[in-house]
């Protein structure tokens, strides 16, 4: 029987019933997405607070267009207006959207469990836009969906992570969803960017230190960012990254014919990926957009709308020995 | 007069176990004996209760002066007397930090005015711990302090280090060290493993521990000084101390009880599990227990570290490291040491009294004479700790609601019961 959610804090607890319903939810969402009229009345009335505690463009806007096309208002926090900014703690500043009465509330914050803290002392739900280096689990979702669009299954295939997987929480989700699947999880990066423990994180989790290893018989490669902006870690020189990692026509040819390239964004061209590979026919960057959308609205249909396709499961009752 | 009756007199310092009274007149101890009597005595009934030596918590934080919201000398050592302990070490790092004989006798004319529990301050190593100058030791010393330290960080450098502990040795003063390497340490949050992978929180390697452990054993061969490694959590540097005692070096070590009941595998997005030194391996974890029972480690010290509790209600990278531990110290030595059948009983009161005070360069033994300072325990004693009954200021235990077996039952201090059940 299927666990209602609750909340979507991460995808390490998820089942892979769990997932396979938010993804079979999400196949009508991607129709509509086609349609001329993107507006539905589903969360009529609802209110979804937005609160973005981290910078960010894509995951924003994303969720804003998600609950706007599914009828609900969004209430919008963001850390340049943040009151954070005046010394207010997160709790309180929850608690404050939180006293405006949105029906849910979606947060991306730079410090690792925020949204569990935030979910512990909420009455409502909790969606997880990405927090610290923990997890971005819609993003795993979206490339899930991705994946599973394309290939027809998630059995079975092999899938290639490359780049800082030590600090990205794109990483953890996609290594906690696939592995659920069957998917076997190759990791590849600079050495102190992929610590042996990311072997623990699930099963069929390997680490391959040279990329034209990494890269043999992928069925789908997910190039991660390299984040720039990371300055408390000591530098890598990037024509050393370049040179060992990025993802250039001659090493995609090393992966399976019809590998698929994916990448969370936002990219950057020249550096982690080559423009012949990130505008080529195995990408699937901008699907994964309109993907995310999807995976969005499906979402926040089950954790807003309360919309209850199978009840909670009943307490299983300890079998009686006697009647049997 | 206090009469103490029929109770299990354990004591280290005399190899005593056996069921005898303890006569205590004025602050010092009178008689030890079966079937003292003394008419004009008060008696304490014992019966079934361990009168141990009083207990010593070599590391703790009072926070006074400077950060009263958190912990005041008065509700500290009311928090510590319910724990047992008769006489506290307080770290130096309070605002302004403990480096001059006019704090140094605040601490000491406030903890006077307190519940009794012995309050013996550390001075800071460094003027305001910075790790640029030496502090005024010798005057501190005058004023009361037991050791020295820079705790909640090492002494910056090893020159200093040198220096400190050269000036500390003909002071006859332990150096206390909070071992970490700030280059390694750079803004960890917790033990680097798999749980730390797993939580996306920043690790810290053992090394951090170990590489600092090893750099200040090294100093305490160059100088002779007496080193005493604080919080100890890695094996790394516990193999440092043992080899340095086997050398006949004066080095010592604590360990917290934390360290010995929590693992970083029992890491949870909970602020009450964010402490410095983090919560070790499991392996890490074995070494420590091993070492306190065959004698490496000297002393159980709590690390009562109180924050106020919306400095603690945060994100889990921005909460400060610490908990408090008073009240839980000797239950958790009792269920996770003694009544898993690791150490015996005799080993766990040791880690309480005459280690610690051995540290220190004390006696602490029951015997005529002796200051009257008692511990008595139940070994047994089922109890469920509730934070919300804790005398202290903060809240920062990850034991709320946890259950033991085995509880302090009174705290004698100077002859006079300070706290009892």
């Amino acid at each position: 029987m299927l666990q209602r959610l609750e909340h979507l804090l991460g995808i390490e607890d998820l089942t892979r019933e769990q997932i396979s319903f938010i993804l079979d939810q999400a196949a009508p969402f991607q129709e509509f997405q086609k349609h001329p009229l993107k507006k539905l009345a589903t969360l009529r009335g609802k209110t979804v607070a937005l609160a973005f505690f981290e910078n960010s463009t894509r995951t924003r806007i994303s969720f804003a267009t998600a609950a706007a096309r599914l009828g609900a208002d969004t209430m919008n926090l963001q850390a340049e207006s943040s009151s954070l900014k005046k010394g207010e703690s997160l709790l309180d500043t929850v608690r404050t959207l939180e006293a405006m009465r949105p029906d849910g509330i979606v947060i991306r914050h730079s410090s690792s469990g925020a949204p569990q803290l935030i979910a512990d002392r909420l009455g409502m739900p909790v969606v997880n836009a990405g927090d610290g280096t923990h997890e971005h689990p819609t993003q795993a979702l979206l490339d899930a969906l991705t994946i599973r669009d394309r290939k027809g299954k998630l059995e079975g295939l092999n899938l290639t992570i490359l780049g800082d997987i030590l600090h990205s929480r794109v990483a953890r989700s996609n290594i906690f969803l696939l592995s659920k699947f069957g998917v076997n999880i190759t990791l590849c990066g600079p050495s102190m960017w992929v610590p042996r423990e990311l072997e623990s994180l699930a099963p069929n989790v390997r680490r391959v230190s040279r990329i034209d290893d990494a890269l043999q018989n992928a069925d789908a490669i997910i190039v991660l960012r390299v984040q720039t902006e990371r300055l408390h870690e000591p530098a890598i020189a990037t024509e050393e990254y370049i040179l060992g990692y990025q993802l250039t026509p001659a090493r995609l040819k090393l992966a399976r014919p019809d590998a698929l390239v994916l990448h969370p964004g936002p990219m950057i061209r020249g550096l982690e990926i080559d423009d012949a590979v990130a505008d080529g026919p195995q990408s699937c960057v901008l699907e994964q957009v309109t993907n995310g959308l999807a995976i969005r609205m499906a979402l926040l249909y089950h954790l807003v709308g309360g919309a209850a396709v199978e009840a909670p499961p009943a307490k299983e009752k300890p079998k009686d020995s006697t009647k049997d | 007069m206090l009469l103490i009756k029929n109770g299990r007199v354990l004591d280290p310092a005399t190899k005593t176990d056996s069921v005898q009274d303890v006569l205590l007149s004025g602050d010092r101890i009178e008689k030890i004996g079966a079937d003292i009597s003394a008419p004009d005595a008060e008696v304490f009934d014992a019966k079934g209760n361990i009168v141990a030596p009083g207990f010593i918590d070599l590391h703790c934080h009072l926070r006074e002066p400077g950060q009263e919201m958190s912990e005041t000398i008065e509700t500290g050592t009311r928090s510590a007397a319910r724990g047992g302990f008769t006489a506290v070490c307080c770290m130096p790092n309070t605002q302004p930090v403990n480096d001059n004989a006019s704090i140094t006798r605040g601490i000491v004319d406030r903890a006077a005015a307190a519940n009794g529990v012995r309050v013996w301050p550390i001075g800071a190593a460094s003027i305001g711990s910075k790790g640029e100058a030496l502090a005024e030791i010798a005057a501190m010393k005058d004023a009361g302090i037991v050791a020295v330290s820079d705790d909640g960080k090492p002494i910056a450098t090893a020159r200093l280090v040198r220096q400190v502990m050269d000036y500390c040795s003909t002071l006859n003063l332990p150096v206390i060290e909070h071992c970490e390497d700030p280059s390694l340490f750079a803004g960890g949050v917790m033990r680097e493993g798999p749980r730390s992978i797993r939580l996306g929180l920043k690790g810290i390697p053992a090394q951090s521990e170990s590489i600092c452990a090893g750099r200040d054993v090294e100093i305490a061969a160059l100088t002779g000084a007496r080193l005493h490694i604080a919080h100890m959590s890695t094996t790394g540097a516990l193999e440092y101390v043992r080899a340095a005692k086997k050398n006949g070096l004066k080095v010592t070590c604590e360990v917290t009880p934390h360290h010995f009941t929590l693992i970083d595998e029992d890491v949870r997005y909970d602020t009450n599990y964010k402490m410095n030194p983090p919560l070790a391996s499991r392996q890490d974890c074995d070494a420590l227990i091993a070492g306190l029972v065959d004698g490496t480690v000297d002393a159980i010290a709590t690390d009562h570290a109180p924050h106020h509790p919306a400095s603690k209600d945060v994100e889990f990278d921005r909460a400060p490291f610490g908990i408090t531990g008073f009240e839980t110290a000797l239950a958790l030595g009792l269920s996770e040491l003694v009544h898993t059948g690791k150490m015996k009983l005799m080993r766990l009161v040791e880690l309480f009294t005459t280690g610690p005070a051995r540290v220190l360069g004390m006696e602490r033994k029951i015997a005529p004479g002796q200051v009257a300072d008692v511990t008595i325990f139940s070994p047994d004693q089922t109890w469920t700790y509730r934070i919300a009954d804790s005398p202290s200021k903060s809240r920062n235990s990850p034991f709320d609601g946890r259950t033991f077996k085995g509880t302090s039952v009174a705290t004698i201090v100077a002859g006079r019961i300070i706290w009892r059940q």
